[in-house]
């Protein structure tokens, strides 16, 4: 299985995603620079946190016309597998591959912690890997965290089956609904804020955000076969 | 032509940032000070044909980039 981690100017959690893939599923993977204009030969799209063109306009408006982002739509399309963490969670928004919008924390505050998250949604293939229901502690680091829809398509959200995951206790954001991540209807598109490539590793506090890669691999599997495997 | 693009949060969307300020407002003695709403201002500068096509134009622009239209509203005016 082959991994990219794109990497816009600005992008901060390149390298931290591009080593958890590594140490939790040691399959390969490369940093694709944003004017890529190929993605085919990968079967997982990353899109990392940070800043990406300095968040000038709001926050991943202006990475969603990067000449790779055609290719992102492309490859969700084709049913490939494309996770955004924070800032990627806001470029996937932004592109329309996502339902919603990331507003600013109703606190005014970054916030930059662990949180406990509800895992809503094991029928996706970056969630597969966990309980339903079971709860997970992965950590936050936003300004613009706090997820909005309208009520019509938080209904569609919940009908479809599209929360993945929810905070628990305090909502850190003010987001709706006390949504973390949410998917594409086929479930092959997740974004979420928490970032799980931050908790790969008990030294990091936590090593439960390292069952999304591992999930992801399972997905690729059994999409090509459970005899393709290490 | 020059046209001025106004971006604001649509009204039932939480706009922490209005609040904050109305909050100081209020904390300064204007306690006649009701709701208060933080936006964007753009001036933009454009070569358009006549004032339809630089008004389609805009439209473009704000559905496209400047405006969020699920989470904003946007609305501009035209000079000259």
């Amino acid at each position: 299985m082959k991994f990219a981690v794109l990497v816009f100017p600005g992008s901060n959690c390149d390298l931290d995603m591009f080593h958890a893939v590594e140490d939790t599923v040691g399959e390969q993977v490369d940093y694709v620079w944003h004017t890529a204009n190929d993605l085919s030969q990968y079967d997982a799209i990353l899109v990392p946190g940070g800043f990406s063109y300095g968040d000038y306009l709001r926050c991943g408006s202006i990475a969603q016309f990067a000449p790779v982002m055609q290719e992102v739509r492309k490859a969700a399309e084709a049913g490939k597998f494309v996770l955004g963490v924070c800032n990627g969670f806001q470029i996937l928004t932004e592109a329309g591959l996502l339902p919603g919008a990331l507003i600013r924390n109703n606190s005014l505050q970054f916030r930059c912690h662990p949180v406990d998250l509800v895992v809503e949604n094991t029928g996706t293939a970056f969630t597969n890997a966990y309980a339903p229901g079971e709860t997970i502690r992965i950590p936050i680091a936003h300004g613009e965290g706090n997820y909005y829809v309208d009520e019509q398509t938080l209904e569609q959200l919940k009908a479809n089956n599209q929360i993945v995951f929810r905070y628990q206790g305090h909502n850190p954001n003010g987001s709706v609904d006390n949504i973390a991540g949410v998917s594409n209807e086929r479930g092959n598109v997740v974004g979420m804020m928490p970032h799980p490539e931050r908790a790969v590793s008990e030294l990091l506090g936590s090593k439960d955000g390292a069952r999304m890669f591992t999930s992801v691999l399972n997905a690729w599997r059994e999409r090509n076969g459970a005899a393709i495997g290490r | 032509m020059k046209a001025k693009v106004y971006v604001t949060i649509k009204e039932n969307v939480l706009d922490p940032q209005g609040n904050a300020v109305q909050g100081a407002l209020h904390s300064l003695g204007f306690s006649e000070v009701g709701k208060v709403r933080i936006g964007k201002f753009m001036e933009v500068e454009l070569d358009a044909a006549d004032r339809a096509q630089a008004e389609a134009q805009l439209k473009s622009m704000c559905e496209k980039l400047l405006a969020n239209t699920v989470v904003e509203d946007y609305r501009f005016e035209l000079e000259g």
